[in-house]
């Protein structure tokens, strides 16, 4: 009997052993592809901080020297022919405002969708999630000309307002009220709450991670949209970061040090935004494949 | 996530509050409640505000392009006449002028999905499949893995095209300290350009895709592996006969918005080889925003971009079917719900 308890305890402090050893190979594979992944981006961030010589020195080295703060100098100077600074405003403008406004429609035709019963409820539904499957590129086309006709060309509001239009953001939004537990607005409703104030003051304070990581995603969308910017704003001072740094490169085909600055500039906020929602950001890829 | 918060956030009295600051008529329709009934007009109010962007600008150009597409539309011409199927016929005719750059545009998107498509199913497949157990640190890589994708595809292009540079860049550096060919043109030559194409583009988006498969990863019930453990599987079988019955779900969407967003590839041959060698990796996006955008032969562009969109249909069409066939009951009753 002790024998037997003797044996069951070895093999299982093999198989602990086995595991451990697993998850150090796997720790080590992984850690490998970790490194692959950050070190362009930190090499971005080193090349920025170099002199224009010590940034296509070969060899290439991982530490500034001198560490010179020239080449943000350079692009942030005001009164250059690509205002780095004013493609910053531009582009946190755009974005923050696209996604108040994606937030706002989206959640607001989704509630609808996922609680109440009505004639056409359907077709609306299966058009708006039939258009996720449309390829963007043919809007681009009639979309020029219609943010033309509207006066929009070559200025922010062409950024703004027609992206908001998220299918997406609809679909996800849905997605999360359809699994709000119904009960709480059917008291509300008892008790002569009319569908808005419902809607304002008992489903969204409960939507509140839906729509904080909506507002995320719309934002980076927004912030790295980059097709779309950079046939439709083409003086230098209204546009945004992305279309900007296509700019900057024709300017400056090799200084790879403004280069790197400007894009250090463009990575920035996006990357803080991710450090520190990373949750929001992450939970939110990942649930709209899983109700996907 | 969603029924934690839903039931974390329920203060009983939280409910009860609107209805105090409610005036007394809305209390009696109240009663009316429970058959959950509203208004007609209700559900239009609330989706006017979307409904108006959503019918400006998604189905109101969806329209426009087929009408810019039966017209020979140069934007800065005042005369826009019409030309029935013209722009059509002309992308199948070999002796036009857009037949050559746009199925050499159409040939270079192919190659670019052909190629992009499978490591990009495959990878973050394999990541997410190491880190679907806990280990310390597992947040942090996956944070690791999936920062390059918030950058957007104007700062890696801009910040790629610098480390492939072939005389000063970081890549043929340490290829040159391998021992292997340092001097590659990896923006300005094919295959190369190929191979930078693709690589950058797996780096920059291997973290979305292994995300989505780490949240199915984590769906499926451990029950199902112990009772294969039981049964005698090995991590292969478990695989075969666990994992990827439990992904399929996954696996179609995936699928799909690997292959659509490929297929939509433009910022990357943009700014990292600007569609060169000569038009090779310049693909079918990057001609139509140039035919339409650039040079406005906006009738062309509409005509390509819905002869793409056929393409795209058609492709996304067969790989419902190919993942529908095999569960059409449960896929149904899904669709229902």
């Amino acid at each position: 009997m002790s024998n037997f308890t003797a044996t069951v305890r070895a093999a299982s402090r093999a198989r602990r052993a086995r595991r451990r050893s697993g998850n150090i190979t796997r720790v080590v594979v992984l850690g490998a592809i970790a490194i692959a992944f950050i070190s362009p981006i930190i090499f971005m961030i080193v090349t920025s901080l170099k002199t224009r010589a010590d940034a296509t020195a070969i060899p290439p080295s991982w530490i500034p020297d001198p560490i010179s703060l020239q080449a943000f100098a350079s692009i942030l100077a005001p009164g250059t022919a690509t205002p780095v600074l004013q493609w910053f405003a531009n582009s946190m403008v755009a974005a923050a405002l696209n996604a108040t406004l994606v937030v706002i429609t989206a959640s607001l035709a989704a509630y609808p969708l996922a609680r109440m019963q009505f004639r056409g409820k359907n077709f609306v539904f299966v058009i708006i999630v039939a258009t996720l499957l449309v390829p963007p590129v043919i809007l681009v086309i009639p979309n020029y000309l219609i943010v033309s006709e509207l006066g929009w060309l070559n200025s922010l509001v062409a950024i703004i307002v027609p992206t908001a239009a998220s299918a997406f953001g609809v679909f996800f939004m849905r997605q999360f009220f359809v699994g709000l537990p119904v009960e709480l607005e059917e008291a509300a409703r008892l008790d002569g709450a009319n569908r808005f104030v419902i809607f304002t003051q008992v489903v969204l304070p409960l939507a509140k991670p839906a729509l904080a990581t909506l507002a995320l995603l719309a934002f980076l969308g927004n912030w790295n949209d980059f097709l779309w910017p950079v046939y439709v704003l083409f003086s230098p001072e209204v546009q945004t970061l992305p279309a900007g740094l296509s700019t900057l490169q024709s300017a400056n085909a090799v200084r790879y040090d403004l280069l790197m600055a400007g894009a250090v500039v463009a990575s920035v906020p996006v990357l803080a935004l991710f450090i520190f929602l990373q949750r929001f950001i992450i939970e939110g890829v990942s649930r709209s494949g899983v109700k996907g | 996530m969603s029924t934690k918060v839903g039931e974390r956030a329920l203060p009983p009295g939280r409910a009860r509050r609107p209805s105090a600051s409610e005036p007394e008529s809305q209390k009696k329709r109240g009663v009316r409640a429970g058959t959950r009934q509203q208004g007609i007009a209700t559900p239009w109010l609330f989706l006017t505000p979307y409904l108006l962007l959503f019918g400006s600008f998604v189905i109101l150009p969806a329209v426009l392009g087929v009408w810019i597409s039966f017209h020979s539309w140069d934007y800065t011409l005042p005369n826009k006449p019409f030309v029935g199927l013209d722009n059509y016929v002309a992308l199948f005719s070999p002796g036009s002028t857009v037949f050559g750059p746009f199925w050499g545009s159409m040939r270079a998107t192919g190659i670019f999905t052909v190629l992009s498509v499978p490591l990009l199913l495959i990878v973050p497949l394999a990541v997410a499949l190491l880190m679907s157990k806990k280990f310390p640190g597992r947040d942090f890589l996956r944070a690791i893995y999936f920062a390059p994708y918030v950058l957007g595809v104007a700062v890696i292009s801009v910040l790629w095209r610098y480390l492939l540079d072939n005389n000063i860049g970081l890549v043929n550096h340490y290829l040159g300290l391998l021992g292997l060919p340092d001097d590659t043109a990896w923006t300005t030559t094919t295959p190369a350009a190929w191979v930078a194409l693709v690589g950058v583009t797996v780096w920059w988006t291997l973290g979305f895709n292994a995300v989505i498969y780490l949240a199915g990863l984590q769906d499926i019930p451990t029950e199902l592996y112990e009772a294969a453990r039981v049964d005698g599987a090995g991590p292969w079988m478990q695989f075969l006969h666990v994992t990827i019955p439990g992904l399929k779900p996954i696996l179609s969407f995936i699928t799909i918005i690997t292959l659509l967003a490929s297929a939509n590839m433009f910022g990357q041959s943009y700014l990292m080889t600007q569609g060169g060698p000569g038009r090779e990796t310049r693909t079918a996006i990057y001609q139509i925003a140039d035919t339409g955008l650039r040079n406005f032969q906006m009738g062309s562009a509409a005509a390509m971009s819905y002869v793409l969109t056929v393409f795209l249909m058609a492709i996304s069409a067969f790989v419902f079917y190919i993942f529908r066939e095999k569960q059409p009951r449960k896929l149904k009753k899904e669709a229902r719900s």
